[in-house]
């Protein structure tokens, strides 16, 4: 079916994932407030209160789905005419798919959470729902207004969703951490477009490389909002040294919401990173790329280095991803087909494989905040082989073992960046990569090789239905990742044509 | 004329930034991050005299989007105060600021 964006109809047509999912979110807070009388004022949950908490989990489910159907029909759509606004391109439909499976194993792991921890199930699921339309609109944009809704949308809902549990002032606390910072870096984000708008007099994606590449390009407005635009970037996708919240943050948000944040927020900053920098940008490319090359370097080692001395096991996560960030920049600096294809594999393979590793972490907590220290992995093994295999599995694709969805896409991305010349930061990409091993490794030498502490491991209570389903989801997917990768890693590379006319980057190392 | 609204524009967003990065009082942090915003709106109004309406469009966007987060950091600023019964973020140090 072909869509004619000069028609006003059209364009519900192209966005039918959102609205779906935005519609969805609507019946589910409304289904979360119906018949639940005061709930609030009640300590412990009603007779019906778990019950109504499991069916609007698994009503948003329904939800993820039905975008994921109105996703998989829009393969089949041509574009007619302009699209001004949004665009139906490979590189949005492949972000969609990165963020519905982001949601739906999100929902998967919240399930027993949010019934252990009593939170306000409708609201809950709904925000979730919202967040990721919004991430939605934000990888579709091909407007800087557009864009900056898309942000908002998701950035608003996530604040709520990390000061989620009341009862807890750590979340209370991530929660104030992360709007302030948040909003802090929105600003910048906001002066960026503002300074490009006036060096280019559009804020339409393709209009603006046009104007770029008639010469305002050596315009100081325009360097400056550049600038300025990957200060915000550089922010939400916690490029050191722009990351001092991603630790706090991962830690104090309920855990659940951490490991939607770390795959989505991180998926959906990319993504449009990619996108506004390579089609609008790419003519100043000799200006950004030298940024870009500090960024992903000193984010790789610095990352690596201070992960190796945490002992919570939620901060650990947070800087291993604060260093696949300086992973996934090293394909921005190549801005090769080849080095984004592979970064895009590489968001979709991170988002699988560190939303599992954060349902281990749930699964080892009761579906709380308990257990959060590496030592409390110790005999893991012993007494939850299952869970401890599962976490295995996970921490080794994390750190790119070979066999694994997270060798490939490093592996991949390698490829493009040598493809591209980038040679240093290759060296450095495979040093780091060597550093996170022990970081990892020591998580899982804890699980295995330990005694259990006091055995206070009995208190591990089971494991719920949902959870076993993404568990197992995400493994298949990081094994199947790691054994088949081509046709997904095609389909990453197409998105990706069409994106960048660079071929290879240009010039040496800074 | 435009250079002067850029320069003011600047000057407010500076005085935002240097106010979020010294102020220790949650409300008032938050009060500059709206002073940056509001310093962009003045950007996006100057520079659309020059290039064309899409700026005075943005600054709507702009608007509607900050009341929004207005409103759900505000219900942040007032949980955390449940907790601890002050806003001064150099008093939270569960999560080491």
């Amino acid at each position: 079916m072909p869509l004619d964006f000069t028609t006003n109809l059209d364009y519900v047509w192209a966005l039918l994932p959102e609205i779906v999912l935005c519609a969805w979110a609507m019946v589910v807070l409304v289904a979360g407030v119906w018949g639940s009388g005061d709930e609030r004022g009640r300590e412990a949950p009603g007779p019906d209160d778990g019950q109504r908490s499991w069916d609007l989990g698994w009503l948003s489910l329904a939800g993820v789905a039905l975008a994921a159907v109105a996703n998989g029909w829009l393969h089949g759509v041509q574009e007619v005419g302009p699209g001004r606004m949004i665009g139906v391109d490979g590189l949005r439909l492949f972000a969609n798919w990165i963020f519905l499976i982001t949601a739906a194993i999100a929902v998967l792991i919240s399930l027993g959470y949010v019934y252990r921890q009593r939170l306000q199930s409708g609201e809950y699921y709904g925000l979730l729902l919202l967040a990721t339309a919004g991430m939605m609109f934000m990888a579709g944009a091909r407007d800087l207004i557009v864009v900056f809704l898309g942000l908002e949308v998701m950035s608003i809902a996530v604040y709520a969703l990390s000061a989620f549990n009341r009862r807890d002032r750590r979340s209370a606390e991530a929660g104030l951490k992360y709007f302030l910072l948040g909003a802090f870096s929105t600003g910048f984000f906001l002066y960026g477009i503002a300074l490009v708008y006036g060096a280019t007099g559009s804020t339409h994606l393709p209009d603006i490389m046009t104007s770029v590449s008639n010469g305002s390009s050596g315009s100081t407005l325009l360097l400056f909002g550049v600038g300025l635009l990957s200060v915000g970037f550089a922010f939400k996708v916690s490029a050191v040294p722009f990351h001092m919240w991603t630790p706090d943050v991962y830690e104090g948000a309920p855990t659940p919401v951490t490991a939607f944040m770390s795959a989505g927020v991180k998926a959906a900053a990319f993504v449009t990173f990619f996108r506004v920098f390579l089609v609008s940008f790419q003519d100043v490319y000799t200006i950004w790329y030298p940024v870009m090359w500090w960024l992903a370097a000193i984010t790789m080692i610095f990352a690596n280095l201070i992960a190796l001395v945490q002992t919570s096991v939620k901060r650990m996560l947070a800087y291993s991803s604060v260093a696949h960030a300086g992973y996934i920049l090293v394909g921005l600096t190549a801005s090769s087909e080849a080095a984004v294809g592979a970064a895009l594999f590489y968001l979709l393979v991170y988002a699988v494989m560190n939303l599992g590793a954060f349902a281990i972490v749930i699964a080892v907590g009761n579906q709380g905040e308990e257990h959060g220290e590496i030592a409390d992995y110790a005999g893991l093994g012993r007494t939850r082989p299952v869970l401890a295999l599962f976490l295995t599995l996970f921490l080794l694709s994390l750190a790119g073992f070979p066999g694994t969805g997270g060798f490939m896409a490093k592996f991949q991305l390698l490829l493009g960046a040598m493809d591209a010349g980038l040679w240093r930061l290759s060296v450095i990409l495979v040093l780091t990569t060597v550093v996170s091993y022990a970081y990892y490794l020591r998580l899982a030498w804890y699980a295995w090789m330990r005694e259990p502490a006091n055995g206070d491991r009995a208190a591990l209570t089971g494991v719920p239905l949902p959870m076993r389903l993404a568990l197992a989801a995400g493994a298949a997917v990081v094994l199947w990742l790691g054994v088949f990768p081509s046709a997904t890693l095609d389909f990453a590379r197409a998105s990706a044509v069409g994106l960048v006319q660079l071929g290879g980057a240009v010039g040496a190392v800074p | 004329m435009i250079t002067d609204s850029l320069v003011l524009s600047a000057l407010l967003f500076v005085i935002g930034t240097l106010g979020v990065l010294i102020r220790r009082n949650a409300i008032i942090m938050f009060l500059c991050i709206e002073l940056m915003l509001n310093a962009v709106n003045l950007t996006f109004v100057a520079l659309s005299r020059l290039v064309g309406i899409d700026g005075q469009l943005f600054v709507f966007f702009v608007m509607t989007v900050a009341a929004a987060e207005a409103a759900v950091g505000l219900a942040i600023i007032i949980s955390i105060f449940r907790h601890y019964e002050t806003v001064d973020v150099q008093s939270f140090n569960l999560l080491k600021w």
